[in-house]
């Protein structure tokens, strides 16, 4: 292992190991704008010119493989003079723009100039003007401040795999850009606002709003997919201003979707902020007394066959046990998370999880995609998969209509006749066989179906036959859409015996079998058939949901509450409260609380704290926060024969797929351009 | 002053007929078998001796060069031709392309086979048509002929050539750039190490030379490394093509012996500087890149690689651009400032947005419209910039400029005092 010398301390590195990363094991701080840990290395800034002894010229840390003996100076004179020179020529053409500038307080060239920069400017001549460019409703575009870094470039072309931006021209012409105007369409393109060191792309959406140092940081977990991936939410008073990913090495990286940036401009909107009630079919204002007393009558007078419940996609772990324990304790049956009409088996915990988990996709070798468009549903695990094909030596199959997943895919077939073949003797079944590590994703649409439980089947004899659940390694993935779906299985929000499922529960509406449904957030459910049952709504949103319902609950989103969820892998999280909810917006535990004291039938908790204290003494899984223990394996699914009709994708439109982002303008703006079906999209007058 | 006998480029001015026949009377092609047969060593050896130094303008040894490709490889090896000839001044590639190809192709397969290569790619300056054109008509009577492709030459090596056009870039001549320009994608420099001898084209090992070095090995391996080591100055050996231009009365390609006076090689082959060699102002020696020199050192100085260095200037090209004293000398370095910041590819900080500056303050000091600090400003810049960068574009480009502050300052201090003078009297007016 060689060793070196940086600033007169010895450290051992591995191999391959580049001085910049030497230095910052040994704890010195080397001042850079190109090099990013996640991206290749460009070496073209020069900030990180250090000091080599026995080399003529300062050498670029970051590009620079360590060698043997190295003796790094990071302090010394010629080191100080290169990074002083490449600041002052990075501040000649760089314009005055800190005042208006959005990076201003989390700017890294304000920072390395204050640190590393001359005290004076010499320039004198005219500064050099580059056209901002159009990028689309999220990324605002001021090129004036670009300094050549190539991160976004790197970022689309490599982490996103999209190849939209580039760099056309030459010397101080060159000018980032997408060759001709177009739009970023790429559902990462965001995170190139975190990499950009500059303000020459910033939020358009949080244009102008804030500086960073009045906001408060919350760390949180985000619920607009079911990856859980790690955020911290930006407030100032009251008000949500931006969200921001936050690190974790084995869901999402540094990365988050736009969805999850984005979106919460949506939570200003459409917000239910009191108690509504249905009288001569308006929805009127009412206070929570009357609200409550009108749901504890209906639940009382209804038998417990006869109440139904459905939980939707964005709900916290607790709310849904405090549901559960109510309605249960009065009789119900009838409970259901899986509002997509999913054929879950919540028997057994490997049949709904990502067992493979997100950071074990890098030990895999062969994957099959079954009914699933990663880059939609989960486009976190889309760039996890994309991140292992890059590393070479990874076959991808898919069966499912045709996608863009930014990487090769072999498609198999549309639907369930591939899967069968897969059952019998194919070439994939061989390479799957024969793998190291393989792994099959099953999405909702392989499964939201009538023959969903059977799809389900075949897949874990699939699974079983050709080797892919072993004790070390358990290749068997269920990719979820919603944050609330495997905290509802684990929780055991699914039909007791007797109970009727979703697509029972919309038919009980519709015959009168179901008198009172309670819908915890399920905005997803078609109820324009609901007959006449009695339907509470509690949620946040006025979307689908709320439209139909007799009586409004108004509830928290997830920035409002402290709320545990589980993601796809079955690894539980803790998302914490940023802001207050609105008007009379309570939080959902109290709510049903309250509503159990109406009844007559308190809940066994005051506190939030006694009621997660309770959830966890009753599933011990919601105690491991963080971590992840393999599910063991069992059996799960139904057999029988498949219908050969093609799996659909659950998601038609990436941008408004839940009601905070159907509530969203920004979300609006990014349909109208990315989102739905091409065919939907604005002509510009160059169709044929 | 060189011999006829030891003149490498007979054809250089194109009297000759410049096709395979007339190459073949000239010599080449002659006996390539037998040295091909002796072996990947002793080519390399040859060229060791011989003390050849690349004619690209880095002047790196040759044969050093040669020897660090890998002895065994599972990727396929390659040989990249330079013949993208861009440094203002220098026009002997040129000429060697469109009137001695073949020494070219020959050099070529010996050079490859020194190395073990598979084929050899040729990236001819895309602003080079005629000669392009001629250039593929002699690869193609090359390959009609066997003298390269399969059984190259009958010796059982089998090499392919072949030529691509590049688009009009400077920064295409520099190797990495090259290497990427060649692959399809833009001409940016990459970051070395690794290597081209270790990644180079497509990834695999290659190596990048001038189409002169390769264009001299034949003459070298058939001739003998004795013979060329016995021209010019130990550690500057063999003969060089001078492009001599500028205020001289007969502007010539001319083959030379290295380390020949340079007021020699402007007297004798160009007809000497106009108006008399006292009429000389100052002499760039080897290109636009390398610092001019004043008439009093070109009095004395030698055209090799390391008499130019110890003036502080360099051998580069050895493009000789004459400049007497009705030259604006700073007008004329504020045109190559210009020159670089146009070239400069845009990667790094430093080039990127020093050139432009560089330029910028030049051009006022043409007019005078500075003052004298600026000057030491304007050093110090380009000692900013020298150095700091991916590629050696940055540091050709702030030579002439430093050339010019360590021997023409007067000249600029004293168009300040001009400018400040005739402001003076307008403001008086």
């Amino acid at each position: 292992m060689p060793k070196v010398t940086v600033d007169g301390q010895e450290i051992e590195v591995a191999p391959g190991t580049t001085i910049l990363q030497a230095c910052q094991r040994a704890g010195v701080e080397v001042p850079h704008f190109c090099y990013h840990e996640r991206l290749a290395i460009a070496g073209n800034c020069r900030m990180c010119l250090v000091e080599v002894e026995r080399s003529p010229k300062p050498v670029a840390s970051c590009a620079m493989p360590v060698a043997d003996g190295n003796v790094i100076h990071t302090q010394s004179p010629t080191a100080i003079k290169a990074r002083r020179g490449v600041m002052e020529m990075l501040l000649i053409n760089h314009p005055l723009d800190c005042p208006i500038c959005d990076q201003g307080g989390e700017c890294d060239l304000q920072d390395q100039a204050m640190a590393y920069g001359f005290d004076r400017g010499r320039f004198e001549e005219n500064k050099r003007a580059v056209r901002d460019k159009d990028f689309g409703p999220l990324v605002e575009t001021s090129m004036n401040r670009c300094i050549h870094c190539t991160r976004c470039i790197r970022f689309l072309t490599e982490v996103a795999g999209v190849e939209e931006l580039g760099a056309t021209g030459r010397g101080e012409s060159m000018e980032i850009s997408t060759y001709v105007e177009r739009g970023l369409g790429s559902e990462l393109s965001g995170n190139i606002i975190d990499l950009c060191p500059v303000g020459a792309l910033t939020s358009k959406p949080y244009s102008y709003v804030a500086r960073p140092w009045e906001l408060r940081k919350t760390e949180a977990v985000d619920v607009l997919d079911a990856v859980g991936s790690n955020i911290r939410i930006d407030s100032r008073g009251a008000q949500i201003l931006r969200v921001l990913p936050r690190l974790h090495e084995n869901i999402n990286e540094e990365w988050i979707s736009d969805k999850t940036r984005f979106a919460v401009d949506g939570l200003v909107r459409r917000r239910l902020d009191r108690p509504f009630v249905r009288r001569n079919g308006k929805l009127v204002e009412a206070d929570w007394q009357e609200a409550l007393d009108l749901v504890a009558d209906r639940l009382k007078a209804a038998p417990g066959e006869r109440i139904a419940a459905i939980a939707g996609d964005l709900c916290d772990a607790e709310a849904m046990y405090a549901l559960k324990e109510l309605l249960t304790a009065l009789g119900a049956t009838s409970l259901d998370c899986r509002q997509d009409g999913a054929r879950l088996d919540p028997s057994c915990r490997a049949g709904y999880l990502f067992n493979t988990t997100i950071a074990g996709i890098e030990q895999a070798d062969v994957c099959l995609l079954v009914g699933t468009n990663p880059r939609w549903e989960a486009p976190l695990i889309n760039a996890r998969l994309r991140k292992r094909y890059m590393q070479g030596g990874f076959g991808v199959a898919a069966i499912g209509p045709a996608l863009d997943l930014t990487f090769p895919v072999e498609r198999l077939g549309d639907g369930g006749e591939a899967l069968n073949a897969l059952a019998g003797a194919s070439h994939w079944a061989d390479l799957l066989r024969n793998a190291k590590a393989p792994m099959i994703v099953l999405g909702q649409g392989a499964f939201a179906r009538p023959d969903g439980a059977r799809v389900i089947g075949i897949a874990r004899a699939i699974a079983e036959n050709l080797g892919m659940v072993r004790p070390e390694w358990n290749g068997f993935n269920v990719l979820h859409r919603a944050a609330a779906r495997v905290g509802g299985l684990d929780l055991g929000f699914v039909p007791r015996p007797g109970g009727r499922d979703v697509a029972g529960i919309v038919e009980g509406c519709r015959s009168g079998a179901i008198e009172v449904l309670y819908l915890l957030g399920g905005d997803e459910v078609d109820l324009s058939d609901a007959g006449s049952a009695f339907v509470i709504y509690q949620g946040h949103h006025g979307d689908r949901g709320a439209a139909r319902a007799d009586v409004v609950l108004p509830g928290c989103a997830y920035t409002e509450k402290d709320a545990t969820y589980v993601n796809t892998e079955g690894r539980v999280q803790i998302g914490d409260r940023a802001v207050f909810a609105p008007g009379e917006a309570r939080e959902d535990w109290a709510i049903l609380r309250a509503l159990s004291g109406a009844l007559g039938r308190p809940l066994p908790f005051d506190s939030f704290s006694e009621l997660r204290h309770m959830m966890r003494a009753a599933h011990p899984v919601f105690g491991e926060i963080d971590h992840i223990t393999p599910a063991p394996w069992g059996v799960f699914g139904e057999t029988g024969p498949i219908g050969s009709d093609p799996f659909a994708y659950p998601i038609t439109d990436f941008y408004r797929t839940d009601p905070i982002s159907r509530a969203s303008p920004t979300m609006a703006r990014c349909s109208e351009l990315f989102g739905a079906n091409p065919e939907a999209r604005p002509r510009t007058g160059t169709h044929g | 002053m060189l011999a006829d006998r030891d003149r490498v480029f007979t054809n250089l001015y194109g009297d000759g007929d410049w096709r395979l026949a007339g190459a073949r009377r000239r010599g080449d092609w002659d006996g390539t078998r037998e040295i091909i047969l002796k072996g990947r060593d002793w080519i390399v050896n040859e060229v060791k001796e011989s003390g050849l130094r690349g004619r690209g303008g880095a002047g790196f040894p040759t044969g050093l060069k040669w020897s660090f490709m890998p002895k065994q490889s599972d990727r396929p090896c390659y040989l990249v031709v330079n013949a993208d000839e861009s440094e203002p001044g220098t026009c002997k590639d040129r000429d060697i392309l469109r009137n001695e190809p073949h020494k070219l192709l020959e050099g070529c397969v010996l050079a490859g086979a020194g190395m073990g290569c598979t084929a050899a790619y040729i990236y001819i300056r895309g602003e080079f048509y005629a000669e392009a054109q001629r250039l593929q008509a002699a690869i193609d009577e090359a390959y009609a002929a066997g003298l390269i492709g399969k059984n190259a030459c009958g010796s059982g090596y089998d090499i392919d050539v072949y030529m691509h056009r590049g688009a009009g870039a400077y920064i295409c001549g520099e190797e990495t750039a090259l290497l990427e320009s060649l692959e399809g994608k833009k001409g940016q420099p990459r970051l070395k190490p690794p290597f081209p001898a270790a990644v180079g084209l497509y990834g695999c090992p290659s190596t990048v030379n001038n189409v002169e070095t390769i264009a001299t090995s034949p003459a070298i391996l058939k001739r003998g490394a004795a013979w060329f080591a016995s021209i010019g100055r130990p550690r500057n050996t063999g003969t060089k093509i001078f492009c001599i231009s500028g205020h001289v009365e007969q502007p010539c390609n001319v083959e030379e012996a290295m380390s020949i006076p340079m007021r020699e090689l402007i007297e004798r082959h160009a007809g000497g500087v106009r108006g008399g060699w006292d009429n000389l102002l100052a002499v760039i020696p080897g290109g636009s890149s390398t610092p001019l020199l004043p008439r009093e050192i070109c009095a004395t100085v030698l055209m090799d690689f390391d008499a130019l260095v110890a003036e502080k200037s360099g051998l580069g090209t050895a493009a000789v651009i004459v400049m007497d004293k009705s030259t604006d000398i700073v007008r004329a370095i504020a045109r190559l400032s210009q020159f670089y910041k146009h070239e400069s590819c845009g990667q790094c900080t430093p080039c990127r947005e020093g050139a432009g500056w560089v330029w910028r303050v030049m051009e006022r000091m043409v007019a005078g419209n500075a003052s004298v600090p600026e000057i030491d400003m304007l050093y110090d810049v380009t000692k900013e910039i020298e150095g700091h960068t991916i590629c050696a574009l940055a540091d050709g480009a702030m030579w002439p400029v430093q050339g010019l502050i360590r021997h023409f300052r007067p000249e600029m201090e004293r168009r300040m005092q001009e400018y400040r003078g005739a402001a003076a009297r307008r403001a008086a007016e």
